[in-house]
């Protein structure tokens, strides 16, 4: 129920006094915050934590570089923000759905999809579960709990609010976490979710990657507010500022979301403040818009190089397991690549599959007509054509990709 | 004369318009000092201030219900939405009001002033998201004006004329030709007209008509065509609402043919509309059934792009099918 107290004399309220703290543990040289208590992350979880980020900064590199050499149409990074992905990630139940925005492939490393599953969608070959049909990076697994990427942004999160509810409901102990940008919370679809989620006592986390930029826009032109975390305020719900590069604040922070989501079917709402290092997209190039400078101060609190001096200080980790771990995950991430390359694109019929649970005779019939044009042009759609008889396709990675 | 892709051209419309008449106002994501993902507003900014030429936040309905209010307020708003893919989170604003806002009001209140700029269209392997043509859902909406230029030069004539139109205009502009087609553009303020169609070019035998970048798929085939004495008339629509239907009909009764298309789906496709208007006015002309040359009845594939989209080949097939029936 909304309580309201009278006031007599015109006194308004002014919306910059919220100002939200930012909960942060560890220091930039990998030592306990004054004050911080003690962590609750243990060593094995903590290296798990740590390889998965380590994993996801080399694949982010090596598809980078191969999407530079033109293997590859398109990719996005997240470096700079692995703390806040995978931080949280730790944290949630393994069998807690995760519904991404799109630089969020690190909570899929920590999960174990295997950098064989990373390249099949890259690539959008026949092993794609997604069957070629999203742009690269829009990865999915029903078995990880992680929901396939959509392209227009937001509108997962009222769905995370949904699919929450429904486990309630299921009353398996089970919650959402769903991720966005600080540019994504801007769209309607948030405001919607969080009211929602709040009236109807949801079990879903609300994850902003609060990382400075939307594409070119900048922070300060995306809301007047003091972050996004204050809206919390407007729907009644547990709120949480983090500093999304300290991996001890955002996995103690999330966990004890996730605590408040599932014991009191309450949503929570996160805000990680971090920073998009890279460029926002492979077609993006950020010297258009910020300072090499104002990159630089950030390099400076990577939060890779922050936990790394941690595990080192608790005696978790060696400059040995570094150098082994990194040379194997370069040439894993290698093989897998040369693997996913070669292997042919989905079959032509996926061209209609899955519009709806059976293909319509409508679509049956259209694409009855599409093969008997390839039939007659096969050198024009190689791709195609391969799957109407081998023979008529030329070379296998002819054709526009 | 100038040469511009169509980009520049673009570029070019929004600085005349902006230059021309201080209530212009630019505005939409990533459109302020970066000058637009595509770099369609490039410089605006620096030249006519933050105040006409901005970001907005991250939000396509807030972007077109602000634009809304402007031009209800006499303001002549251009707003970027940054894909036709998202115009989707503004379809309440564009077709319950700005379509409505003069026939709710007995036209005490218009938002003629407003044109909103969308790119559209596959070709670019941008998969399901990045790639669809949306003209259709927009085409069913009284209210609306529906624009898509072919070329640079077009672009500027019908963007120049879009901003001062008394109707509010959504301005789909091909973006796989962004940069791909070039030509020469008057450095000076010039319009075409709205809802008049253009005969590209002349011909005997079919009448081919399409829209954007569906104009250069049609001319390959054409060449084609040719090559087998067949003789093509095109049309460029430019306009699909309110459509050019008297130039189609003129073309149906010398040709007696006539073959549409478009990349969006069949299904409810503006072809569709073209065709029952034309057999209604030219049944006793033709010589053989309409012919649509379209995307699937599915949404938009990434790595069977090509094997997806109506090209050359296809609309060749097509021609020959309409004069051998
Ligand atoms: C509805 C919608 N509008 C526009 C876009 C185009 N777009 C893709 S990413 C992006 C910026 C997103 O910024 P943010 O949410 O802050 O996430 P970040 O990229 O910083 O991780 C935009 C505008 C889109 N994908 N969906």
């Amino acid at each position: 129920m909304t309580t309201t107290r009278d006031i007599h004399v015109p006194e308004f309220l002014a919306g910059d006094e919220f100002s939200i703290p930012t909960y942060r543990v560890l220091t930039q040289e990998g030592t306990l915050c004054e004050g911080a208590e003690a962590p609750t992350l243990e060593r094995d979880e903590a290296r798990a934590i740590y390889r998965a980020m380590i994993a996801t900064r080399v694949l982010d590199e090596r598809m980078m570089a191969a999407q530079r050499q033109g293997r590859l149409s398109f990719y996005m990074q997240c470096t700079g923000e692995e703390a806040a992905v995978i931080g949280a990630t730790a944290a949630l139940d393994e069998a807690d759905m995760i519904m991404a925005q799109y630089r969020e492939q690190g909570a899929l490393v920590y999960r174990g999809f295997t950098f064989d599953e990373f390249m099949n969608q890259l690539f959008g070959n026949e092993l794609d579960y997604g069957k070629g049909r999203q742009m690269p990076i829009h990865y999915g697994s029903r078995k990880l709990h992680y929901m396939t990427i959509s392209s227009p942004l937001a509108t997962q999160i009222p769905q995370a609010t949904g699919y929450a509810y429904g486990q309630k409901l299921a009353g398996e102990g089970q919650c959402t976490a769903v991720f966005f940008g600080e540019g994504a919370a801007s769209e309607g679809d948030f405001h919607a979710a969080l009211n929602m989620a709040a009236v109807h006592e949801v079990p879903v986390i609300f994850f902003c990657r609060n990382n400075g930029y939307a594409i070119s826009t900048p922070a300060i032109e995306q809301f007047a507010a003091d972050g996004v975390a204050p809206r919390a305020f407007g729907y009644r719900m547990h709120v949480i500022r983090v500093d999304g590069n300290d991996i001890l604040a955002v996995h103690r922070a999330t966990q004890e979301a996730r605590r408040i989501a599932v014991e009191h079917n309450k949503p929570v709402l996160i805000e990680a403040m971090t920073y998009r290092l890279a460029a926002h997209s492979s077609s993006d190039d950020p010297s258009g818009y910020r300072s090499r400078k104002e990159e630089e101060a950030w390099r400076e609190k990577d939060p890779i190089l922050r936990m790394q001096r941690w595990m080192y200080d608790q005696g978790w980790w060696s400059d040995d397991e570094e150098k082994e771990l990194q040379e194997r995950l370069r040439r894993e991430v290698l093989e897998a690549m040369k693997r996913a390359e070669k292997r042919p694109p989905p079959p032509l019929d996926t061209l209609v599959t899955d519009v709806y649970a059976e293909v319509t005779p409508a679509l049956q019939q259209q694409l009855d007509a599409l093969k008997s044009h390839i039939r007659r042009h096969p050198e024009a759609y190689p791709k195609g054509a391969r799957f109407l008889d081998p023979e008529l396709s030329r070379t296998d990675d002819e054709g526009e990709s | 004369m100038p040469t511009m892709n169509l980009l520049q051209a673009i570029n070019h419309a929004l600085d005349i318009a902006m230059a021309e008449d201080e209530k212009v106002l630019c505005f939409g994501e990533d459109v302020g000092g970066f000058g637009g993902v595509f770099r369609a507003t490039s410089h605006l900014q620096e030249r006519y201030g933050r105040a006409r030429c901005f970001n907005t936040p991250l939000v396509e309905q807030g972007i077109v219900g602000f634009a809304n209010g402007l031009a209800a307020q006499g303001s002549v708003p251009v707003a970027e939405i940054q894909f036709a893919d998202y115009i989707f989170p503004a379809f309440d604003q564009i077709v319950n009001e700005t379509a409505k806002f003069r026939y709710r009001s007995g036209d005490l209140f218009n938002v003629g002033g407003l044109t909103i700029r969308a790119p559209y269209g596959g070709g670019i392997s941008g998969g399901h998201y990045h790639s669809q043509s949306p003209e259709a859902y927009f085409t069913h909406t009284p209210g609306l004006k529906i624009v898509v230029p072919r070329n640079p030069y077009e672009a500027k004539g019908l963007l120049l004329a879009s901003i001062r139109d008394p109707d509010p205009v959504i301005f789909f502009e091909p973006k796989r030709l962004y940069r791909a087609s070039t030509g020469e553009v008057p450095e000076e303020d010039y319009q075409l007209p709205l809802g008049e169609a253009e005969i590209t070019k002349e011909g005997s035998d079919v009448t081919l008509v399409g829209w954007g970048a569906q104009i250069e798929i049609i001319d390959r085939a054409v060449e084609l065509a040719e090559k087998e004495g067949i003789s093509c008339e095109v049309i460029d629509l430019r306009t699909l609402l309110p459509w050019d239907a008297d130039t189609v009909a003129e073309s149906l009764l010398k040709t007696g043919r006539l073959v549409v298309t478009h990349e969006a789906p069949q299904t409810g496709g503006f072809a569709g509309e073209i065709a029952a208007t034309l057999q209604e006015r030219c049944f006793l002309y033709l010589e053989s059934p309409i012919l649509r040359v379209t995307g699937l009845d599915t949404p938009f594939p990434l790595t069977l792009e090509k094997e997806y989209l109506p090209d050359h080949l296809k609309v060749f097939e097509a021609i020959r099918e309409s004069v051998n029936y």
